[in-house]
Order: C-alpha cells, then structure tokens, then sequence
C-alpha cells in the first residue's frame, strides 16, 4: 500500500478515529485504525466493538493495500506536522512496518494485521432518513446535558431519540434524564422516519455525532434499527450499537398541571444564579429562590461559608413560592435558553418545576427542586 | 473504662440461670463468637473465634444469640453516669469510652481515680455489671491500664512510672499493632519498647512509614491524640452470617432489608449520611465480592441505602448460594445535607421516605419492634 494525502484531510480523518478509540484497552488491535486505500480514496475505519466510524478522504493511491497502525500515535504524528505537508504512507506488506514520511520527517511504525481487525457486522436498517444538520445539532445539544451516568440505570446513560405525537402532529424527539433533570426537544419529522423504531443513543455516540453536525448545509442520512443507528455525510459514517433497554416513561414526569409562572431574562437570571452559587456549599450547590410578586430573590444561606442574596425583577403573579434548587441545574436549563425569555412553571416547593423557552413547546425541561 | 464481657454479662444479669454457665455470645454454629463470659474464657474461647471452635473447646457453653437491643440499654445507662464525670466522652464501643478528666477535680471535689472508682461501684450496684479502669495521662497509656488487672481491674499508670512501665512491655500491646507489623518489628529486632528507644526517629519512619512516627513517640509513653466526643466515622456497616449456606432469594432479600435498616438506624442515630453504598457477599467456597455504587446525593434513608444495594445484588449476577450477605454506607457527611431530592421517575421514593420518616417516630416511642415492614419477615 503506498499513497499520498494531504495533511489537512490525514488529520481530520485520524482525529475522528482516534477519538472512537479506547484509551485503555485489553485488546491490541482495538488501539489500531485500519487504513484502506484503494482507487482514489483511502478510508479510515476505528472501532471500541460498540461504535465504528468510517472517514473517507481523497488520496492519490499509487498502491492499493490496507494495514492497520495506532490511531493515537498516528495522529499525535500529523497534529505535529506543518500545515500544508504532503504525507506519503507506505506498507510493503512484508516488513510489518508503516512508513510516514512528510518533507524531512521519517516514521516507522508497528502495523498489525488487517485480518485482525474487527469490522462490525451490517445490519439492516428498518427505517432510513434524511435531516438537516442544524436539526440534529440541535436536538442533541440541548438534550445531552441531562444523560445519566449512573450505571445501576443503565437506560438512562444515553438519549432516546424516537418518534412521538405533539400538539402539531408527530414529531421527531429526543429526551434525556437523570432522575433530577429532564429534557424533551421536538423537531419537525423528516420524510421516512415515520416507521422509525425508538432507540437510546449512548452518551459517546452522541459526542462523536456532535462532529458530524457542524456544517449547516450538510444534510446526515440517518438509519434506525432496533439494535443499531447510523449517521452518515458523505466522507464520514458513524454507526453505533443503541443501548439495550427501555427508556422509561417520562411522559408523566413532565409536569401538567404546574400554574404558577416566572418568566424571565435567562441570561440575567444564569448570572444571577452563578453568583450567589458562590459562597454554596461545595457539594449540594444549593440555591433558593423566593418568589413574590413580580419579584424573585435569589439566596444561598450555607452555615460553613456565608450568604448570599440577590433580587431580580421578573414577571410572576402568584402567591409566595420558596423553593430550592441545585445551582448547576438552573444554570444548565437556563443555558438552553437563547432567544425568548425563560418561562418557568412552578407547582410547590416540593414538585417539579418545567422550564421552557417563551411559549416554545419544542423544547422543554424538567427539573427536580431540592429541600433546602 | 472497659466493661467485662460485657454482652454475656448484660445476658447473665437478665438471666440468672446462665449465671455460673460458660455463656458464648455469637450468631449460631456458623458465626462467630461475638462475647464470651469468663468461664468460657477459661476454656480458651476467644472474641472473633469460629463457633464450632469454640464448642470444641467448651461443648457446654450456652450459645445465646446477641440481644443488640439490651446491650444498647444497658450502654446507654452506663454513658449517662460516665457523663455525670465529664462531657469529653469517645465511644469507642457500646462497652468501651475514653473520658478525658482533665480539670474536673475543682468541679467534683474529688481527684479522677476517685471519681472513677465511684463510676465503678454505681455501675456495680445499680446495673449490676462490672468494668475495669485505666487511668493514665494518654489514651495510649489509659487502653493498655484498663486491660492490665481485667476484669474489675482499676489500674493507673503515672507520668513518673511512664518509662520503668514501658520499657520491658511487648509492642504488641499497642492498639493496631497485628501480625503483619509485629513479624517486620521482629526483623528489624524490635520486641520491646525498649528496642524501640534505640532507634531514631528518621530511621523508624523511613522503615516503617507513618507507623514508625506513632512508634517513635508511643516508647516514650507519648501519645498527643485528644479525647474526642465527636470520633469520626469512615463507614457504617453490618453483615449477616447465615447458619446454611443460601440461595433463596426471598431470605437474601429479607436480609439486605435488615441490614439495610440497622445501617440506616445507626446513621440515622449519629446524624449521618453517605454517598456510597456497598454490597458484600460471601461465596459457599468464600470467595469474597464487594460491590459500590456512588450516589449523587448521600442518604441515611434504609430504602435508598436497601434499593441500590439490591440493585448491585440483581447485578452481580450471583445467585448464591452464599455464606455472608452484607451492606454498608460509606464516604460519611452530616445528614443536613442528604436525602434533598427525590427522583422525577420514581415519584413513589417521596412517599416512601415519608413513611420511613413517620416509621421512625413510632419506633422511637414504642420500640424498634413496633412497626416493621413485611419484607423484614421474610
């Protein structure tokens, strides 16, 4: 195998790889990326037996062959070359050695067998569409904050991307939760994906998804079986098992019946949090917040380390509402936030409260008080 | 001050048919030997002795299952006359306290080893159970004089006799000195506290590490460790060792909730909570397997600790049959800051604290048997 490739594209194609790959592993060749050339493109395929990623990038291929070589030490070896080099890797197949070479520069590196290396199963896929980019960005952006790590409720360590039925007709969803926070976002379903099975996209599907996404033009074709999901633009495929359980239930998690409403500023509101959060306790984080009309006072009282307290001027006409909350969630959910007011709606101290954007819909949480 | 034998002598005292017999405090055939009275002891029954062991050596000792509940009593009463002497209580144990009486001669009129052989008298005639003290200018010192004369001893060990005391005393008599630090004392030719004084400090530390320090000042009778009525806690577990080995699955379950319970109770009684749950379980060839899981919140609560210990459990995937079943709460804090949340996809887990919260109340006034929940039956 002998071809040459552009610097640029070589380090795109590894960084992806690399970082499918498992830092630790018990299995050699589970640290390799296998690297394909044929014709004029050579492909790039990384595996941890869960997830498998497949980056093309255009080559000039003088020989075709496949080796398999150590994705981190091979992009350590192109994030250190100069921008612009020309990288020529060669394996003669009989050495066991690939050569890298760029300008001055020299690598020899230790391959191992290509026959060795794990390439994941086809499968097919029951339901096959197309979305824009910007919609999956943004389903899974504003979700992936509240995935679970526990591991006792293992179902709960990824997104449940499905199909469900809104006020507008059906629509494509993604919710996460932890048991403390919970986040629904709609999008408008893409033609085909009707039929799609519900799946649980583990936590680094949806990080190495992320990279796909960054391109707003770009359109991802996305395969649903009930064992596994792909993602694909046209140099990259991304195919991952989906976690084997049942999300469970959250339609009555989210909260119906909660009346009393605050709506405002989430930046100034996010800020204020982070502030009086200060002098919280290290570990619970605690914040209360006092609501009056058309006033909210944020305060944090923890013995060992001081006080705080700050007013804000909001809209809520209700009665008096004290209630507590952990300050990393209220920043996280207000985060979300990045249009309208934030629209929140509380029952009792003791309740869950929904958050929402305006009278957005499509994007809704759910946040668990603590006593404080 | 430490009591003698302290669970048999509380047995012996509510029953005086066991008064003469050799008593052997423990958990059945299969246990081991918690507590055994002085005639057992005479035997050659030990604490931490396997029962058949023990039955081996004394074929007829009355084994009496611990009664936990009396103990606690019986310590309590014994707490309350030790606090008529001084507030600077640590417990070490149901039967065992440090009590510092620095001081306390202008309160009481009286020098300590007055005051402590009135403590040992009322504990005599009012409770009817006896214990032996040791007074020193340490804990160091005060531990190793209440074991000296044991039982009924009364021992004291003066500044000026510190050093003529020590000197040809075996090191093994200080507390957390096993078998393993006692066979590397041995090869570096350390038996006595008198081997200790010709070592320096740089060396002891520099061969046997943060010990060597504590050694370094133990030979010379030196112990700067206050007496502290708030002795911190790493950990609170309990554990069950069955009388046949079991895999049935209601029993096991039954188990995990007790011992749920019990751990739930005493963090619940020293105002505790932790993050870290762990399950443990003994194997029929007694292969050992320890489980944890971290909470976000810590918890005290029995249902929390009791769910995520069966969750390890249904997990492990062993399915017995098991020698020893056991759970623990560790990674402790104070419980004003645990159980602050309940989860939004088990809205069920508030009405359960609450009714855990309300159990609690009734136990406190009718006692610990007054309400239980049908899985503690099983």
């Amino acid at each position: 195998m002998k071809f040459s490739i552009e610097r640029a594209a070589l380090l795109k194609a590894v960084a992806q790889a690399q970082s499918v790959v498992e830092r630790r592993n018990t299995i050699p060749i589970l640290a390799n990326v296998l690297i394909e050339a044929q014709d004029a493109d050579v492909r790039f395929r990384a595996t941890d037996l869960d997830i498998e990623v497949v980056d093309r990038a255009d080559a000039k291929v003088e020989r075709a062959g496949a080796t398999t070589v150590s994705a981190v030490t091979l992009h350590e070896i192109v994030r250190k070359l100069p921008d612009g080099a020309l990288v020529t890797l060669t394996d003669d197949g009989a050495s066991g050695r690939l050569t890298v070479e760029a300008g001055r520069s020299n690598f020899n590196l230790a391959t191992l067998p290509k026959e060795d290396f794990p390439v994941m199963a086809t499968s097919e896929y029951s339901s096959n569409f197309s979305a824009p980019a910007p919609v999956l960005r943004r389903l899974f952006d504003k979700s992936k904050f509240a995935i679970s790590t526990e591991e006792t409720r293992y179902y709960l360590n990824g997104v449940y991307m499905h199909v469900s039925d809104a006020d507008g007709g059906k629509v494509l969803r993604c919710v996460a939760t932890d048991g403390h926070r919970l986040a629904r976002i709609d999008a408008e379903l893409p033609d085909g994906a009707g039929d799609m099975p519900g799946v649980i996209v583990p936590r680094k599907t949806v990080g190495e998804l992320r990279k796909l996404l960054d391109d707003d033009d770009a359109q991802i074709a996305v395969s649903v079986s009930e064992t596994k999901v792909r993602f694909a633009t046209p140099d990259i495929t991304l195919t991952s098992k989906v976690i084997d359980g049942t999300f469970p239930d959250y339609t009555r998690v989210i909260p119906q019946g909660n009346t009393r409403k605050l709506e405002v500023d989430a930046a100034e509101f996010a800020r204020a949090v982070d502030r009086v959060a200060t002098v919280s306790s290290e570990r619970s984080r605690a914040v209360k917040l006092t609501l009056d009309e058309d006033k909210l006072v944020l305060s944090v009282n923890a013995p060992d380390s001081g006080a705080a307290e700050e007013e804000l001027a909001v809209a809520y006409g209700d009665e008096r509402l004290e209630i507590g909350f952990n300050a990393k969630y209220l920043l996280e959910i207000s985060s979300q936030v990045d249009r309208e007011n934030a629209v929140f709606m509380f029952n009792s101290s003791g309740d869950p409260t929904l958050m929402r954007e305006g009278n957005d819909t499509s994007a809704v949480y759910v946040v668990m008080p603590m006593r404080v | 001050m430490d009591c003698d034998a302290f669970y048999a002598s509380v047995e012996k005292r509510d029953n005086r048919e066991l008064a003469t017999k050799p008593v052997i405090i423990g958990g059945g055939r299969r246990g081991v030997v918690s507590t055994a009275c002085y005639v057992a002891r005479i035997r050659g029954v030990r604490s931490a002795m396997p029962m058949f062991q023990a039955l081996k050596l004394c074929p007829e000792a009355v084994i009496v299952r611990p009664r936990m509940d009396a103990y606690v009593a019986a310590s309590r009463e014994i707490r309350q006359m030790m606090e008529e002497l001084t507030p600077e209580i640590e417990p070490l144990s149901l039967d065992e306290a440090f009590m510092d009486l620095s001081g306390t001669q202008k309160v009481h009129g009286q020098p300590p080893a007055a005051m402590l052989a009135r403590l040992v008298k009322r504990m005599r005639e009012e409770l009817r159970l006896t214990g032996s003290i040791g007074l020193s200018h340490n804990k160091f010192l005060a531990k190793i004089a209440s074991d000296l004369e044991k039982p009924k001893g009364f021992s004291v060990i003066g500044k000026a006799e510190t050093d003529s005391f020590l000197r040809d005393r075996p090191v093994r008599m200080i507390w957390g000195v096993g078998g393993a630090t006692q066979t590397a004392l041995e090869k570096a030719g350390i038996r006595q506290f008198s081997d200790l004084l010709r070592w320096s400090h740089e060396d002891l530390t520099a061969r046997f590490g943060a010990m060597g320090t504590r050694l370094y000042y133990l030979a010379r009778g030196e112990d700067k460790r206050r007496v502290s009525a708030h002795h911190s806690i790493k950990s609170i577990s309990k554990e069950t060792t069955f009388f046949e080995d079991t895999a049935d699955p209601d029993l096991l379950d039954g188990h995990l909730w007790r011992l749920a319970e019990q751990v739930s109770d005493r963090a619940k009684a020293r105002g505790l909570a932790g993050r870290v749950v762990t399950l443990k379980l003994k194997k029929a060839d007694h292969a050992l397997v320890t489980r944890r899981h971290t909470l976000r919140d810590s918890t005290q609560m029995a249902d929390t600790i009791y769910r995520n210990a069966r969750a390890l459990f249904d997990q492990s995937g062993i399915a017995g049959p098991l020698r020893l079943i056991g759970t623990g709460l560790s990674s402790l804090g104070s419980a004003e800051e645990a159980d602050r949340f309940d989860d939004l996809l088990d809205p069920e887990a508030r009405i359960r604290g609450e009714i855990e919260r309300a159990t609690d109340e009734i136990k406190a006034r009718f006692g610990s048997e007054a309400i239980l929940k049908g899985r503690a039956l099983r």
